[in-house]
């Protein structure tokens, strides 16, 4: 037998088909809806006069449109409100369940479902939406569809997919103080490019990888798609275990010991062939921070913005567009500047570890006057837990208030937007031109950065300021 | 959903000569309410093509009245970000059939496919030689016959070939989609539960 990489191994057990000349059939497991990607594929089935064929393997939940303060009355937008009640109406009539804007399992999508353990090792995921590569963290194959994928799985938990490529990426050593996975995600991007993993699956190891938690595995992995990837993921071990165990859908009893049993071979074999490897060293990473227009524009934050010098032609006027765009110079420093806004939130950084360093930073400080800061917890259970943890009354102390769970400002579709200009320092994972709302300008980095930037109203070296 | 059967176009082009367009710009967010799939065409690069009081911005290639066409010519990494299909839909409701550049994202590639909208790669040179050709007159045309999966530059008579998966290709020349093939394999796809 040949050896496999744990890509190959998921990928390979859920094909239902190779088509001559074209894609695999690839089963889903497990199918994850929002309310922006959905209405035209359940408009499309109904066209073709379809059921959706597996319910029950299907989760929803409203979390791009949805406003983040005062959810329990109605949405003022209405194309928002509209979409909202379609996704209700939808599930309802399909029998999907629901977790609908302030009851007690919402959040976003890519929160929820590992909350839940509806997210395990070695299933197949999908969702309408890019950053599904988060659930990849599980040892899952986990990538973001189009809407019209959202319909075959609808219609037949099946989509049609050719094999991507494999890539293996191993970061080793140890991730200094004031060093996070966001960091860690941002600096190969950097390295890499915002095309570099076009094409491939990504599979994350090493000895840097393997001592994250789940909360900073579904951070790397949810921004795999950044470098081009279609997915990440990370073989599946007893952190994974540990994190699954006990979770409402996670197996019970006899069953998770049998799980585990073959979750434990999920795993790349030794001489497994990767298409493209990299390795880096965790000693290498800083706090990171973006100061253009695409993820792949980041740097360390003692380092200055690169200079144009020994760009040519295109490469050489999109560098300066988005500079301009930010109104940065090349070559200048980026620590110091100000800074209008922080957000820490979204799939990327909402989890409650993420609040737990927020909070922990900010501690016995003082909110800067200057900044306007969103906190908005991923879902209802991580806002649960921040309550619990009594986390709210050391923001408040500080000067924070939190807001409700959503996409909030990661993208301008509800009414967290930042206005024309202004500069955020955002956790969140794209900082492309209007991304936060037309005119934007968006700086990304770790929830400790942002806190720091978030302390002072300017950009700031966490590490600084202990 | 069903979309014309491609054959044969040959149509000038609009030339987008910047690099890693984003599916923001593509399709900014904000329009990405619509429940039903119409009018997207209206909003393709919307914050770059026009102004806030909604007048078109000057400069901008596709409101620039010589260039037309069916073609749309872009720099290289075209179609990176979100999964977002609206982006797909935009380009073929405004009345592309075409998108030409070196390099697409992946997802942006799979989606377009998906609705009747055909991406060709060519090499950065090739590429460079199109914007070239457009440059040298907008109103020259670029034929792309999909049955010998090549692209030809008829103002020089240049031609490159572009790969497609054959299937793809099969889907796009007949207007068929993947949802018709998937529903008649159900039976197979059962099997495949029952096994599992
Ligand atoms: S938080 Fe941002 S990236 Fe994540 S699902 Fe929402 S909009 Fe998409």
């Amino acid at each position: 037998m040949t050896s496999k990489t744990l890509f190959d191994k998921i990928w390979d057990a859920h094909v239902v088909k190779e088509v001559e000349g074209g894609p695999n059939v690839l089963y889903i497991d497990r199918h994850f809806i929002h309310e922006v990607t959905s209405p035209v594929a359940f408009l499309g089935l109904k066209n073709r006069g379809l059921k959706v064929f597996r319910p029950d393997q299907t989760t929803a939940t409203p979390d791009h449109n949805v406003p983040t303060i005062n959810q329990h009355i109605a949405v003022k937008d209405e194309l928002s409100r509209t979409q909202l009640e379609m996704l209700k109406a939808n599930c309802t009539e399909h029998g999907i369940v629901h977790h609908d804007l302030g009851s007690e399992g919402h959040g976003v999508v890519h929160i929820i479902g590992p909350e839940m353990g509806l997210t395990q090792p070695g299933m197949t995921i999908v969702c309408g939406d890019s950053h599904t590569s988060t659930h990849g963290a599980f040892g899952a194959i986990a990538f973001g569809i189009g809407t019209s994928e959202v319909e075959m799985v609808l219609a037949s938990q099946c989509i049609m997919q050719p094999k991507p490529k494999k890539m293996k990426i191993t970061v080793n050593g140890k991730l200094a103080e004031g060093v996070t996975a966001k960091d860690i995600a941002l600096y190969i991007i950097s390295k890499i490019s915002t095309s570099g993993g076009t094409g491939h699956f990504i599979e994350y190891t090493g000895s840097a990888i393997k001592s994250l938690s789940m909360e900073g595995r579904m951070t790397l992995c949810n921004l795999s798609i950044e470098c081009g990837a279609r997915g990440g993921m990370i073989a599946p071990d007893e952190t994974t275990f540990e994190y699954v165990k006990g979770r409402k859908y996670a197996p019970k009893g006899a069953e998770w010991d049998k799980a585990v049993e073959k979750w434990r071979e999920l795993k790349s074999d030794d001489d497994a062939v990767f298409d493209t490897e990299l390795t880096f060293d965790a000693a290498d990473i800083e706090p990171m921070i973006t100061y253009g227009t695409n993820p792949g524009m980041g740097m360390g934050i003692t380092q200055t913005i690169p200079t144009t010098d020994g760009m040519v032609g295109s490469d050489k006027t999109s560098f300066e567009k988005s500079l301009q765009y930010m109104g940065y110079n090349a070559g200048e420093a980026i620590k110091g500047k100000p800074v209008d806004y922080v957000f820490l939130g979204s799939c990327t950084n909402g989890r409650i570890e993420d609040f737990r360093a927020f909070t922990n930073f900010v501690k016995g400080k003082k909110k800067a006057p200057n900044v306007t800061v969103w906190l908005v917890p991923g879902s209802k259970q991580v806002e649960k837990q921040i309550k619990e943890e009594g986390l709210v009354e050391i923001l408040e102390e500080a000067g924070f208030k939190l807001r409700q769970p959503g996409c909030s400002a990661c993208l301008a579709m509800n009414d967290d937007k930042i206005p024309s200009g202004k500069y955020s320092v955002s956790t969140s994972n794209r900082n492309f031109e209007g991304r936060q709302g037309p005119g934007a300008r968006t700086l990304l980095a770790s929830p400790l950065t942002a806190a720091a930037a978030a302390i002072t109203g300017v950009i700031s070296d966490p590490r600084e300021l202990k | 959903m069903a979309y014309d059967k491609f054959s044969t176009i040959t149509s000038p082009a609009v030339p987008l000569t910047i690099e890693n367009v984003d599916t923001d710009q593509i399709i900014p967010a904000r329009f990405l309410k619509a429940i039903e799939r119409k009018g997207f065409g209206d909003n393709l690069f919307r914050d770059w093509r026009f102004e806030k009081d909604g007048s078109e911005k000057a400069g901008f290639p596709l409101n620039d009245k010589k260039y037309s066409g069916k073609i749309l010519v872009a720099g290289k990494n075209f179609g990176s970000g979100s999964s977002r299909e609206h982006a797909a839909w935009a380009i073929y409701d405004y009345g592309f059939r075409v998108v030409v550049s070196s390099f697409f994202a992946d997802i942006f590639k799979g989606n377009a496919l998906n609705n009747g909208l055909l991406p060709v790669v060519v090499t950065p040179q090739f590429l460079q030689k199109i914007f070239a050709a457009i440059e040298k007159d907008p109103a020259t045309t670029f034929e792309v016959n999909l049955e010998k999966q090549t692209f030809t530059i008829n103002q020089t008579g240049e031609t490159t070939n572009f790969e497609i998966n054959p299937y793809k290709k099969h889907c796009l020349q007949n207007g068929l989609d993947d949802i018709d093939y998937l529903v008649e394999m159900q039976n197979e796809i059962e099997a495949f539960e029952a096994a599992k």
